[in-house]
This record gives C-alpha cells, structure tokens and sequence, in this order.
C-alpha cells in the first residue's frame, strides 16, 4: 500500500518577490532578456559574515527552504533533494575567472569550496543539522523533477515522512551572455514577453522554490502530488500515446483534467509541444508561468508552487491564465507538463485535498 | 530492499588502469598503478602533481566511439559514452528501449573542461560556440543517451565525490518502485584545471603518490574515469534468463552536517551511512568481508573513516583498501569505478592491495590489506564520501 503525499508548505525567492498569498494576483508580466530575483533581507537566516561570502543561489535556497519548512511546521526534514541545472555558477565562474586571469595562481578556496552543484542542499543541511538523505540532480529542465520523483518514491514507500524538496539556479554573468551568444536567451536589448516573442531564445531568469512534502494532510497542505513520470525523448507524434498512458496509469480521463500547467517560454522550439499538448485536453483551462519567473533550468519548481496554489485556492488568476477560458466543473486536478526544446518530458499531476 | 538485492547483469569502465573490465582487473590483481604525469592538457601544475589520467586524447577517445568531427563531445561524455556502451554491451543488451530503460549518469566537472578551455575565446570565435552547451552537468548524460538511443528517463546526480553512489542508489530505487525494467547507472569526469586548482588551494594534493590510510600521508591524486552498471529487476532477468553478476544488496545516504568540505572528527556522516546500508540489506556488519574505503588519503578523510569504521564495526573491521592509488580520486566517477571493483572482488574471490602503506595512523589500531589476498568474498561494503558532507555506502553480494 503506497502513502499518499501531500505539498505541505511552500517557500520561494522569485522575481515576483517571495512567496506570498498574493503573489499571483501582484505578479507582473517580465520582459527583459534577463530577470534577476528580488532578493529579501537575509539578516534573520544567515550571519552578514556568511552571507557576504555566499551567492545568491545559495541565499535564495536557505530562504525558500525555510519558509516552506515553518509553512508545514517541520523543524527537521528526514531529508533534502534538491534540483539545479547549472549549480553554483557564480562561483564556478569566479574561481574560474581567477584561474584564467592570474595563470593558476594565488588562488583561494572559497569560491571553489562553494562551486559545487549540491552546496544549496549541502548549507541547508548544515544549518539545520539534519543528518538524513541528501541529493541534487542536475539534468536540465527536469533537475527539479528529478528530485521530486526521488522523494514521491520514498515518501509513497514509506521510508521518509518529511522531506525537503527545491529548485534553485542563479543568474550569473558570463554564462548568461555565452547563452545569448548561441540565441538561447534573448538580445538584451529586446522587450518581448512570452505570449509577444518573436525573436529566437528565451527571458532569462533565476530563484528557489522548495516545498515540504509529507505523509499526512495538515491544515497547511496545498495539494497532493500524485504521480511524476519523466522521459528523455518523445517525438511530438508520440505525445497523444505518451499522455494516454500516464492518465491510464492513474485511471484517469482526459477530461478528468481541469486545468493544465505549461511551460510556455516564447521560443518555438520548445512552445511547439505545449501546443500539441493543449489539443489533447479541449476542455482544461490552459495555465502558464515561465512569463512570472522567468525560463531557467528549475523554474518548473515555481510551476508546482503555480499550481498547487491554484488548486488551495479553487481559483485561478488572470495572470496564469494563458488562454481565457475556464474550467467547466470545480478545480481539482492539475497536471503539469515541462520539457525542453523537445527533451525531457515531464508530467507531474497534483490534485486537490 | 528484496532480497538478495537488485541484479547487476552488466559493467563498463575506464580509468588510468584501463579500459575495460579485465584490464582493470589485472591491474588490480598486480598492483600495477595508472598514476603519471598531466600530459593531455597544460597546467602550471603538471610537474608538482601526480594524477590518474586516462592516456587517450579526446580525438582518440571519439574515435574508438565511431564520432566524426564536427561534434562537440566533452571529455567527460566521451568517456562517459564509451563506459556505457560498454556496460549495455556486457550485459548482453542489443535493443536498449525493449524494455523500460533509463540512465540515471553522474558527474562533478561536467563540460568544465571546454568551457575553461574557451571561456574568453567564446566571446570571438562563433566557430567554438558549439560547446557552449556542454558546460552544464546534463550535457554529459543527454550525449551518452544519444550514444546509446536510450528514450527513457535520463537524469543526472551531482553530489561531488559521492555521485555516483547516489545515482546506483537511485536507478534501485526506480526499479524497486517497478518504474523501470533495466537501469543504466554511473559516473563520468574527466581531469581538468578548475579541479586541480581548486584540490590545490585546499591543500589536499599530494606531490608524491598518495599513501591512504598511512600515518604520513600528504593527500590525495586526482584522477578521471567512467563506469556505469546495468541494474536489472528480477522480471527482466527471468524474461532474458540471464545470470547476475553481483547483487546490489543494500545502499545508504547521510549528510555529515559538519562542514562544507571537511568531515567530521568521529565519521558521524560515514557511520550514518553505513548502519543505513545494514538495515536496509539486513545483514550484520559481521557479514562483510571486505571494505573498499572511500580512503583519498587526505588527513581528513582517512582519520574520519577510519574512526567511523571503528565505530561500526568494533573490534572486527573486515580487510580493507582503498583502490585509489591505483586509479587516483576520480571525483564523481569514484564510487562507479570502485563499484566494478567491489563486483570483480566478489566474482573473483580476490582483495586489492592499498598500495603505498607504510605506517600505521597514530590515532587508531588500523592497518589496510597491502598485499593481493586470494578469499572467497560474499559481502563487499564500498564507501564514497563528498564535499557537502555526502556520505554514501553500497553493499555488494555475491551472485
């Protein structure tokens, strides 16, 4: 018999600020090709000693984590999993760029020490004291996903009864013009939202998004989550086959589903299948959210936050909204769908409790 | 866990001491050492250090894959690829999506060895811009995939040195769950400068070959390698009526909350680890008969598990090495390699030397096997542990 599983707390730093009942109804449409967070004050989390010395990824993880464990009431995960794709760049670039510029020499551990993908994971172990199972997956659009699958399994089979789960990249600035320089983020000096885009590439965007996941409901769950399946490649013919067999898996229909979450990012090469994906579910509202955050590999992390407070409230605002019809019966089940230029596909469904 | 574990039908692997499972294993068997001198790139460093290099250029290495230029394989997803397509290759497995099938891939550098390459150089040369999207930890894993043809689920682990324990720990967990069939899971990194530098200004590189364990050790030899393992459900074997090589009998995770990069004095981490892989392959740490220690030789680290290893099993620590001087600390491919040496201990009833061990640690009564040891083995414990305070531990049967 599995355990059910239940999004007990949510936390994040975004570019819509942190996270916050109102965020969706305060939120603000992004149209820069870059899109920094909005950083909250850190004083009450991390000593101004530390936190000179540490970059935002790993600033923005701590907050995120933090707020969604006291949202949930946990003091002590039984363990930590988090999602990122391109780590700690800041200071992989920096101890890099000190490599580089000063041919190998008087070098200083920090940045090297803190350039390693799981440090987020690794300092919110540290100042939590919590001992248990720690993991980060860094593969793309799916890091995030990744670690949710890891905790669904073990939180389903019973072997953890609280875990942490995040998504956390950070914006740093060398790798950010590299990436505009192969078109995969947008000119600077371009203005276009997700719904105008025209140009090739994506706006570009960072922060953290963590949830406390648990065995039992409380007064505090958002949703539950119910099922995630990931594949690397589905080619846009096999989608219809792709989707009938996860809602077979949990025995639904399609129009079972009230309302779906796509990563719609303004570059063709991955809006595409989101395209196809919404003629699968004529009748669901179809919901966005990379045009609040920004595209970044663990943006999907803020997708489910999207989500699950949609389902918590029974409501869904205007600005989510990336067509403007409705669900015809009340909002119950949601089911995400990210990929990334036609790889890594995933479907995360959450339901409402 | 099921017990007797989950099935290993295939290993693939390269490192310093070679290229496949049976020149690794008569390395091992003869203590002969792949550790030399930097020779595939150029490091200010190269003639103070001593490292576990693999001694193909990246042209060769894409050749031995059958990949024509222009392509933009790192040097970790060359490796990587190659190591894999092994592994399916020994376990007998010629259509790789006839069953469910992932590949759950590590790495710590991923494509760091292009991008300090051409950092600058990208912002003039569009004709270098094909690896701007190699940088990140994915590439690596999406390149072997490609290699392989693999469709299904593809995700990558980075937990430092402990990777690719983690990910052999997650392609079980997917097949316990009866989410995949068959799962193909490791690590790759190749050596590179942001590594050797960054070991530098932490003062772990030693400048001779590295002692583990010995009282006088200086730190630790870097090193690049890949291996990968094919995990199988009991379904899938009964269904090909193949025979296991080994079984993955139980795997433990536990964060050492100490510190950033050090361990902790009393292996608080390590010792989590290891009673977690106990319980959950339910044996009695009497029940090992060999230990292959995460041992890097740096001060930390021996003392901390070595204390750790005092504190699980008491009075009887089973015969131990750590493999490394061997093949270097090749970072997140390090509990992947070691994992195909744990599995040929077992199949071949042999112990590998800890070469360079001269002195006893003056803190505890502990003294690894120096000398090849012809045993039969049925229990194999490997440890790796990372920076983060990653501690893993894999527990290996005999099939």
């Amino acid at each position: 018999m599995k355990n059910n599983v239940f999004i007990n707390g949510i936390g994040a730093v975004t570019a819509q600020g942190i996270w916050r009942t109102e965020l969706f109804e305060e939120a603000s449409e992004l149209n820069e090709a870059v899109n920094h967070a909005q950083q909250p004050s850190y004083k009450e989390f991390i000593a101004p000693a530390m936190s000179r010395r540490m970059s935002r990824g790993i600033k923005m993880g701590i907050y995120a984590a933090q707020q969604a464990l006291d949202e949930a009431e946990v003091t002590v995960p039984d363990a930590i999993i988090t999602g990122t794709g391109l780590g700690c760049s800041e200071d992989s670039e920096k101890f890099l760029r000190n490599i580089l510029d000063n041919q190998e020499e008087f070098l200083t551990p920090t940045s090297f020490i803190q350039s390693t993908h799981n440090t987020v994971a690794a300092q919110i172990a540290l100042r939590l004291q919590c001992k248990g199972y720690n993991f980060t997956y860094v593969n793309r659009s799916i890091s995030f996903e990744s670690a949710l699958l890891d905790a669904l399994l073990q939180l389903q089979q019973g072997e953890e009864e609280h875990i942490l789960v995040g998504g956390v990249d950070e914006v740093s600035d060398h790798t950010f013009r590299l990436l505009q320089l192969i078109e995969e983020v947008k000119a600077s000096d371009t203005n276009e939202t997700v719904k105008t885009s025209v140009t090739p590439g994506v706006n570009y965007g960072e922060g953290a998004t963590f949830f406390s996941l648990g065995v039992q409901k409380t007064r505090s769950s958002y949703a539950e989550l119910v099922d995630i399946h990931i594949q690397h490649r589905v080619d846009r013919a096999e989608l219809p086959d792709f989707v009938a067999q996860f809602l077979e898996r949990n025995t639904l229909a399609a129009a079972d589903v009230d309302a779906l979450l796509l990563g719609y990012n303004g570059d063709s090469a991955s809006d595409s299948y989101y395209v196809a994906f919404e003629a699968l579910f004529p009748q669901a509202a179809s919901l966005y959210y990379k045009h609040l955050s920004g595209q970044y590999d663990a943006c999907s992390a803020f997708g489910l936050a999207a989500a699950a407070s949609v389902l918590q409230q029974r409501h869904i605002p205007s600005r989510l909204k990336w067509k403007d019809n409705t669900a015809p019966g009340p909002l119950k089940t949601v089911l995400l769908y990210n990929q990334l230029k036609g790889k890594d596909h995933a479907l995360t469904l959450i339901r409402a409790c | 866990m099921v017990h007797s574990g989950i099935a290993v039908t295939g290993m693939g692997i390269i490192s310093a001491i070679g290229s496949t499972n049976e020149e690794s294993f008569q390395a091992l068997l003869n203590g002969k050492h792949g550790i030399s001198r930097v020779q595939n790139f150029d490091t200010k460093h190269k003639d103070h250090i001593l490292v576990g290099e693999i001694k193909y250029s990246n042209r060769q290495l894409a050749a031995l894959l059958g990949i024509t230029e222009p392509h933009n394989f790192t040097r970790t997803a060359l490796l990587g690829a190659l190591a894999a397509k092994a592994a399916i290759a020994d376990a007998g497995i010629s259509d790789v999506n006839a069953q469910r099938t992932g590949l759950i891939s590590s790495t710590s550098v991923g494509g760091m060895d292009y991008t300090e390459r051409y950092f600058y150089e990208y912002l003039t040369n569009p004709s270098l811009h094909p690896y701007i999207s190699t940088h990140d930890a994915g590439d690596s894993s999406h390149k072997i995939a490609e290699c392989l043809g693999l469709e299904g689920i593809v995700t990558t682990i980075s937990t430092a040195c402990s990777s690719a324990a983690n990910a052999i720990m997650m392609g079980a967990r997917l097949i316990k769950s009866g989410r995949l069939d068959r799962v193909i899971v490791g690590g790759t990194d190749a050596l590179s400068k942001f590594t050797i530098n960054g070991f530098k200004t932490l003062m772990i590189l030693t400048d001779d070959y590295c002692r583990p364990f010995d009282n006088e050790r200086c730190g630790l030899n870097l090193g690049e390698a890949a291996a990968y393992l094919v995990l199988e459900s009991a379904m899938s074997l009964k269904k090909d009526g193949k025979k296991p090589l080994a079984f993955l009998r139980g795997y433990g995770n536990a964060n050492d909350a100490f510190h950033q990069t050090a361990s902790s004095e009393n292996g608080e981490g390590a010792f989590l680890a290891m009673k977690k892989a106990f319980q959950a392959a339910d044996l009695d740490p009497a029940a090992i008969d060999y230990v292959n220690a995460h041992g890097t030789a740096t001060p930390n680290n021996d003392l901390s598990e070595g204390r750790a290893l005092t504190r699980i099993f008491g009075d009887h620590v089973p015969v131990f090495s750590s493999t490394k001087p061997f093949t270097g600390h090749t970072l997140a491919a390090a509990a992947a390699i070691e994992a195909v040496f744990s599995i040929l201990a077992l199949q071949q009833g042999v112990v590998f030397p800890n070469l360079h061990f001269q002195h006893k640690m003056a803190e505890l009564d502990l003294i690894p096997q120096t000398e090849t040891l012809h045993r039969p083995l049925s229990n194999v414990l490997s440890n790796s542990f990372g920076f983060g305070g990653n501690c893993s531990t894999l527990i290996f049967s005999k099939a």
